[in-house]
């Protein structure tokens, strides 16, 4: 199962959710997004929206500072 | 099971559903419109975007100054309404300079520019509507719009698609 790459750590909203919509509109089902982000909006925000929409988060991770991995599964 | 979760499964929730009257054609308002458009239509809201008078230059497929619409009048009034390049800012536009600075500092601190906004609602199909009314009186035709406009509406027809979700007036 192939794994997109998507880092939104310098974005700012509302392209932090624009891009990650878009990413996942690309997707075929299955197939995962690895999401790198900051604490805050992004964080609080876009794991909750990505199953809201049916999406399903597979896991949230510390990576380092304020840098977060969220991987989305399509 | 608690009040609150009974309630919400006798209510049903509200649909994901946001709305917008985009009137102004001012730079920093067209920001907050498209700001709030793409980030609910990316946050699995239904959007819909109703321009209606000065709000119609964010949709114009000539960006610039240029003499669209029908008749004398209507394009004079097209030239001086313009584009979406040479929206103003509601205040402190000093001849237009305004707008480039805040694009200058959108691009340096890494914010959507209003261009890029743009795109990212055409991207998310946000659904973008015409005002029939408005476009009568400046002699403005759907082909005079980005080929992204859904639809030429009326009051009610806008009506009947907002219903159900929120509404907003920018």
């Amino acid at each position: 199962m192939s794994t997109v790459k998507l880092d939104i750590t310098k974005e700012h909203c509302p392209m932090t959710f624009v891009k990650t919509k878009i990413a996942l509109s690309k997707l075929q089902t299955g197939e995962i997004l690895e999401v790198l982000l900051v604490e805050g909006e992004p964080l609080q925000n876009v794991p909750k929206s990505s199953r809201e929409q049916g999406y399903k988060v597979l896991e949230v991770s510390h990576v380092e500072g304020l840098v977060h991995k969220v991987l989305i599964e399509k | 099971m608690d009040t609150t979760e009974i309630t919400s499964l006798i209510q049903p929730k509200e649909p994901k559903k946001l709305s917008i009257i985009s009137f102004s054609g001012d730079f920093d308002k067209l920001v907050a419109t498209f700001t709030l458009a793409t980030g609910a239509a990316a946050t699995g809201y239904e959007v819909n975007i109703f321009f209606t008078f000065w709000g119609l230059d964010a949709i114009k497929e000539k960006k610039g100054r240029a003499f669209v619409g029908k008749g004398f009048l209507g394009k004079i009034f097209g030239f001086l309404m313009g584009g979406l390049h040479s929206a103003p800012v509601s205040r402190l536009n000093f001849c237009g300079i305004s707008p480039k600075i805040f694009r200058y500092l959108m691009r340096k601190k890494n914010v959507a520019t209003l261009e890029e906004l743009v795109e990212a609602a055409k991207a998310l199909e946000v659904n973008m509507y015409a005002c029939e009314m408005a476009m009568h009186i400046l002699g403005l035709q759907k082909s005079d719009f980005i080929h992204e406009v859904k639809d030429v509406l009326g009051v009610a027809t806008f009506l009947d698609i907002s219903e159900g979700g929120r509404t907003l007036f920018i």
